[in-house]
């Protein structure tokens, strides 16, 4: 591991002001990615700078009938809370379906929509990968692609050596869950504190996989806060894994049931968090039935790409996907308890 | 059980470091250099003063430097529960843990655990015959020991079907919320019932 001086500053604004005036300087919370990170020659700060006892490790209502939710705040205190279990269960069991309990007691809110991908090569810094080392091409093209995407990736095979290939996932669960509930993060920047919708934190490669959110440099998230759901709002998470625990999801399913509205979003199928705009489009139409579903799902998985790979490649998650909506749907709207 | 020596002299680990070539600065909270911090911890109820490469796990700090065996170093990636302790009351993973980052915190290891007299969970492991190598053991039972406090809390887990409700203490929530330990010798079969009887059930 490189050698990073560590800082613990007296209040955000200083953490902020240090991280930004030093390129290699990064922010620490509950350590359980950046540590890996470090150890693995990924992550090459240095300077580690520790926010964890600087922002909020409360959860409070808001006027709307909401929640704020301290960056602070542990994985599982957010999953335990009286208020997120009765009225937010999707966020409650994508938490808890999420790494183990000695991970959730370290993990942070602020720290988890941030966590980075589990593409084996980009945690192998024998391998080119353009997301840890922009340019020198992407491994996974044609590798291991089953914990890949199949949205938002070029509609042709992507070009393995092309600079901007990548065609990893993101891969945390509760950023699933967040992006369904139209989450909002609070975050304080150099230039001052500015609010940005959660389904719009994540980006696509684009031009720079390198770059998994739109925070610049030095911005800290301060807070994640959580819109009432309707009066009556069913939600759900569902996540299917190779094995029962302590996997990484193959893909998952957050999914907000409200009168006639059927809000959907995605997990394991894209370089970010995948809101399934165009199902939920088709699903207005009528009551969502399993055919219903089915359809709207096509829809969203028309521009769907599957990678081939050596290990057999993940076109199987085109129907799994589809089949876990369903599911996911037909036991929110029956009555059976998801 | 091994006890924990004498926290290492400060002054000596602080006269290595500033006498490399290109490192200066003085001893204190905060090395200017800012790679090397003082920090403490209390161990199993022994307080330490030491100070640390910034770069150092807690799973490091406790077993190279406090002399503190009983937490493994199974992965070292957060993957395997060998390491696992209670951080001020909560378990969590020591090898994912930057020392620097928990100074002033309390640690429990399963060593402490039986500083009065083996701990009900460890004298269920014994009962119940819930290991055989052993080297996973006291993250087993560090978890052991979170989990039952978290059941008592009221804490829900992933198998929990009715999340607003208290959760019991059924094989399926054993085995879901151990998950993160995982054990070579595959003593599962065994560990479920030990975690169950110290938690006051009937297996
Ligand atoms: C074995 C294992 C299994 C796992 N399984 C799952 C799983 O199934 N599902 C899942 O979702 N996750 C899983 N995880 C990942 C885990 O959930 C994340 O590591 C954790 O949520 C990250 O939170 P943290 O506070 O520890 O972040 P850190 O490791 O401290 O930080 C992560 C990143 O966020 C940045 N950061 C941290 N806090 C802030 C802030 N306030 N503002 C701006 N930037 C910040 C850091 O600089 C870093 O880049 C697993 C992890 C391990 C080790
Ligand atoms: S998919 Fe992305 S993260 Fe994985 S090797 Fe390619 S560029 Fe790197
Ligand atoms: S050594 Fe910490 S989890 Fe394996
Ligand atoms: S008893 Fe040998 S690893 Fe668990």
């Amino acid at each position: 591991m490189k050698p990073f001086a560590f800082a613990r500053p007296g209040d955000v604004a200083e953490a902020v002001r240090t991280v930004a005036a030093e390129p290699a300087a990064v922010f620490l919370g509950g350590g359980t990615n950046l540590v890996d990170l470090l150890k693995l020659g990924v992550a090459r700060p240095d300077r580690v700078v520790d926010v964890r006892r600087l922002t909020s490790r409360e959860i409070t209502d808001t006027d709307d009938g909401g929640l704020r939710i301290g960056a602070a705040v542990t994985n599982s205190e957010l999953a335990a809370d009286p208020r997120v279990r009765e009225r937010w269960p999707v966020l409650a069991q994508a938490l808890l379906a999420g790494a183990t309990g000695q991970l959730r007691n370290l993990a942070t809110v602020g720290g988890n929509p941030l966590q980075r991908t589990r593409c084996v090569y980009f945690t192998d810094v024998s391998t080119p990968c353009n997301k840890r080392e922009p340019g020198s091409g992407c491994s996974a093209v044609g590798g291991y692609t089953r914990y890949h995407a199949v949205l938002g990736v070029p509609a042709a095979l992507p070009d393995a050596s092309a600079p901007e290939t990548c065609i990893a996932t993101h891969p945390s669960d509760m950023a699933v869950a967040l992006a369904v509930l139209d989450a909002r993060v609070q975050v304080l920047g150099p230039g001052g504190a500015r609010t940005i919708p959660f389904a719009e934190l994540h980006r696509l490669p684009g031009d720079d996989p390198s770059r998994d959110t739109v925070l610049e440099h030095g911005e800290l998230v301060t807070a994640i806060d959580l819109p009432p759901l309707p009066a009556g709002a069913r939600s759900a998470y569902r996540k299917v894994r190779d094995r029962a625990s302590y996997a990484f999801a193959l893909v998952s399913v957050a999914a907000v049931v409200a009168g006639g509205e059927v809000r959907l979003a995605l997990g394991g199928v894209a370089h970010r968090p995948w809101r399934a705009t165009r199902a939920e489009e088709v699903l207005r139409g009528g009551p969502p039935t399993a055919d219903a579903v089915r359809g709207a799902m096509a829809a969203e998985l028309a521009a769907a790409q599957p990678q081939p790979g050596i290990d057999g490649g993940n076109g199987f998650k085109i129907p799994l996907v589809t089949r876990t909506v369903v599911a996911t749907v037909r036991d929110l709207t029956s009555g059976v308890p998801a | 059980m091994r006890r924990t020596g004498p926290a290492p002299a400060v002054g000596r680990m602080c006269a290595i470091w500033f006498a490399t070539p290109g490192r200066g600065g003085t001893c204190g909270a905060m090395a200017p250099d800012g790679v090397h911090a003082e920090i403490s911890l209390t161990v199993d109820g022994e307080d330490h003063r030491l100070t640390v490469d910034t770069r150092t796990t807690l799973l490091d700090a406790l077993r190279e430097r406090l002399g503190n065996a009983s937490p493994k170093k199974g992965c070292d990636h957060g993957q395997c529960g060998a390491c696992t302790v209670l951080l001020d009351g909560d378990r969590a993973l020591s090898c994912l843990a930057l020392a620097v980052a928990h100074d002033g915190a309390e640690v429990t290891t399963a060593d402490g655990l039986a500083a009065g007299g083996l701990h009900p969970v460890q004298q269920a492991f014994l009962d119940r015959d819930a290991f055989q190598c052993g080297y996973c053991t006291p993250g087993q039972v560090c978890s052991a020991v979170g989990l039952l406090e978290e059941v008592r809390r009221g804490w829900p887990s992933h198998v929990t079907e009715d999340l607003t409700a208290r959760p019991e203490l059924t094989h399926d929530e054993v085995a879901e919320r151990m998950s993160g330990n995982l054990c070579r010798c595959g003593a599962y079969a065994h560990i479920v019932p030990a975690v169950q009887q110290a938690g006051g059930v009937q297996a």
